[in-house]
């Protein structure tokens, strides 16, 4: 049964990934990525993270992918590429080479032991509990700083999002307008 | 009997090099955007899966914080290529190299 899960899962994670490089419409790979966010959910819920996964689907496939395709909307992008057309000769031979060394070179490196180390420094991940109770009390005591600091990085990046995209019909402030 | 971590780190790393080729393959902005969405998961996975091999809480947590930074990032980076594109038909990464101030 657990392979099962995690053999759907995978396949549907890498058909995914593959579809959002392959697809020559973006709109088509943002639907692809929905379907590999879904599948590493999956894979999230059968190692027992399951507020991960709940956010996972909810922050990811909701908002971040919906954000994609109201800007793949929005700026009108939303037509075919040529695929086949290869602007920079020999890129894609090298960036393929160099992804398959990449894979490679992990799999030798890991062939020994793919984790080593002390176990359960934050916190036990097992035992009695949800999964939820234990995220929560790990975050709220031990990463109590690094918690509040990501208000802050939330708060940049609103104001950071409404400098940029805002229109400034007098000129001269900065964003799009600012630079003409 | 449960799937073993390595397979599961094995996938995290095929799914992060097959992000990572995209994002240097593609000349669209927003699929290399979406490439870098890809990466961002494997990790993610690497992480969950490291949480549970070594029965650590903190791996979810540094999970739960790459969503957070990811989340940011997306929002940025989505109004950085709106401004960009206001101005320009094409999205494509090669139409920005006259980017200069």
């Amino acid at each position: 049964m657990d392979w099962a899960v995690f053999v759907v899962a995978a396949v549907a994670v890498l058909v995914g990934a593959l579809g959002v490089v392959l697809s020559s419409h973006p709109v088509h790979s943002a639907l692809m990525l929905v379907m590999t966010l879904f599948g590493v959910a999956v894979l999230f819920i059968a190692q027992q993270a399951h507020f991960l996964a709940a956010v996972q689907v909810i922050v990811y496939a909701g908002a971040i992918v919906v954000l994609f395709l109201f800007v793949i909307m929005l700026l009108g992008v939303d037509r075919s590429e040529n695929l086949a057309r290869e602007p920079l000769k020999g890129q894609r031979p090298i960036a393929l080479l160099a992804g398959v060394a990449v894979v490679a070179s992990i799999f030798v490196l890991a062939r020994h032991a793919w984790v080593s180390g002390a176990t359960a420094v934050a916190g036990p991940a097992d035992g009695p509990g949800s999964n939820v109770e234990k995220l929560a009390d790990s975050l709220f005591t031990r990463y109590l700083l690094m918690f509040e600091m990501t208000s802050v990085l939330l708060v940049i990046a609103v104001v950071g999002a409404v400098v940029l995209a805002r229109h400034s019909p007098s000129g001269g402030v900065r964003g799009a307008e600012g630079a003409e | 009997m449960s799937v073993p971590g390595a397979w599961y780190l094995g996938l995290g790393a095929m799914l992060f090099t097959i992000g990572a080729v995209g994002l240097l393959v593609r000349r669209n902005v927003l699929v290399m955007f979406m490439c870098v969405e890809l990466m961002l998961n494997a990790v993610n996975l690497t992480f969950v899966t490291f949480a549970r091999m070594l029965n650590d809480i903190g791996g979810q947590v540094v999970v739960f914080f790459v969503l957070v930074v990811a989340a940011a990032e997306v929002v940025v980076g989505l109004a950085i290529i709106v401004s960009i594109f206001r101005r320009r038909t094409e999205a494509t990464a090669d139409d920005v190299s006259l980017l200069r101030g």
